[in-house]
């Protein structure tokens, strides 16, 4: 794809940090195998970084900052969480009725500056320790800070409604159904919080599954409106990914002129 | 000979394949006319709801949902349900309620299973008879209207398929109105008494 030319070295080192594929470089997505369940079960998730959607084809996601949430708001502990090659995978056990939600949070800060000999250094960490790593003499400091964040959703029985987390780039639901109640041929309405509040303006990616039996990506955009809502139409079943991104200066450290904010959504549409 | 094989495959037990279309066809009007000659005391529905035979090499009873909706697809009531209902080494057959996705959406996922004379165990292949009263549990009276009678069928390792039949309420006389499914349903009646 077009999209590894641009894969600059400081760029790839900032991709690894932040799984949400910052650089645009790969899709980062959590694929449960079911999204609608009729009663209490197991669901095998798959988590990879990858080329083509939901194939694993390039890396496995690091399931470090995999947080579970349970319909009463309690975390939910994933089993038989296996890191391979190019996939990672885990089991839940989903005992309760109502809407589960899968998060993968990257959070980080990433700079890179010259020492006094002229050697480009980079570090990559919370605000604390690179305050502490960042010479008071560097030079051409330049300080980026991201905030990703999967997510996929899975209902057993009855619906239930999602807190917002309120941090960064997120989706919100208008019904607790419309986390999981996607079907051909109608629609969705989300909408979009930039750290809690309606987000304006952002663009929304669209992809459909499993690109590489289409020459077409057939990536759609849509863009949220004064309210923040965007409304979806899915004019096909199948696993659909969500993407949004949009930077702001809203940094934790005053270094960091940017911070750049992602999310993305692994949606399920039955026909 | 025909009425012998309707008794076994009312128990469930398999039938001779060459048996079953001769005696669908010959049951038919027998049928339609008992319905018809039964003395009518209150409002209700019959429908009939015919399982197709299939020629697949794994066969599992479909599940199937029969529920009447309003104009605005609220559901007014489920009918009937079918499914597994007897434990089985894969555990009990609500796993799969959710692959009836319409009802699932519509209502399943609100209702707690199983519903006192509504649902029960999936049925063979074969002409189904099911009679409803106004005022019943499966078919509260209803307000005048437009509705829609709506049956879904899904099977295991199978398809799935969703046949609506569209009706007012109150009938003036008693009427019959049909709908045919392609695959996973077949031939669909419902009959309309005042």
């Amino acid at each position: 794809m077009t999209r590894l030319s641009s894969f600059r070295p400081a760029l790839l080192a900032l991709a690894l940090t932040a799984a949400a594929g910052v650089a645009q470089a790969h899709n980062a997505w959590l694929l449960p195998a079911s999204t609608v369940l009729s009663k209490p079960d197991w669901v095998s998730v798959d988590a990879a970084i990858s080329n083509s959607l939901f194939v694993a084809d390039h890396a496995a996601m690091r399931l470090d900052k995999l947080v579970v949430t349970a319909p009463d708001g309690r975390a939910v502990k994933p089993e038989n969480l296996t890191q391979l090659k190019k996939r990672s995978v885990f089991d839940l056990n989903l005992e309760q009725a109502g809407t589960y939600r899968i998060s993968v949070v990257n959070q980080g800060l990433f700079a890179s500056w010259k020492d006094a000999a002229g050697q480009t250094k980079r570090a990559r960490g919370s605000a604390d320790t690179l305050a502490k790593d960042i010479p008071a003499d560097a030079k051409e400091l330049q300080v980026t800070e991201s905030l990703g964040r999967n997510e996929s959703f899975i209902t057993v029985g009855k619906p239930s409604a999602l807190k917002p987390h309120g941090s960064g780039l997120e989706l919100s639901f208008v019904n607790p159904a419309d986390a999981t109640d996607h079907v051909q041929g109608e629609r969705t309405t989300f909408v979009v919080l930039l750290d809690g509040q309606p987000a304006p303006g952002i663009d929304v990616d669209i992809t459909r599954g499993n690109t590489q039996w289409r020459d077409k990506l057939g990536e759609r955009t849509f863009k949220t409106d004064a309210k923040g809502q965007v409304t979806i139409d899915w004019p096909e079943a199948g696993m659909y990914w969500l993407d949004a991104k949009t930077s702001d200066d809203k940094t934790s450290l005053p270094q960091a002129k940017q911070r750049r904010l992602s999310y993305s959504a692994t949606l399920e549409v039955l026909p | 000979m025909q009425f012998r094989f309707a008794h076994l495959s009312e128990r469930g037990l398999p039938v001779p394949p060459n048996a079953r279309l001769p005696r669908l066809a010959s049951l038919l009007p027998l049928a339609l006319g008992a319905g018809l000659a039964t003395p009518v005391l209150a409002g209700g529905l019959d429908l009939s709801l015919e399982l197709p035979r299939l020629n697949v090499s794994e066969y599992h009873r479909p599940y199937v949902a029969a529920w009447i909706e309003k104009a605005d697809n609220t559901v007014v009531s489920t009918l009937t349900v079918w499914y597994q209902t007897r434990e089985t080494a894969e555990g009990h057959g609500t796993k799969w309620l959710k692959d009836m996705r319409q009802w699932w959406r519509r209502t399943g996922r609100e209702l707690t299973l199983p519903i006192d004379g509504v649902s029960m165990a999936t049925k063979p292949v074969g002409k189904h008879q099911l009679s409803f009263s106004e005022g019943s549990k499966a078919l509260p009276n209803l307000a005048a209207g437009s509705y829609k009678l709506v049956v879904e069928a899904a099977r295991e390792v199978g398809g799935r398929e969703v046949v609506s039949v569209p009706f007012d309420w109150p009938p003036k006389q008693a009427t019959t109105l049909g709908a045919a499914g392609k695959e996973e349903l077949g031939d669909i009646r419902l009959t309309l008494k005042p």
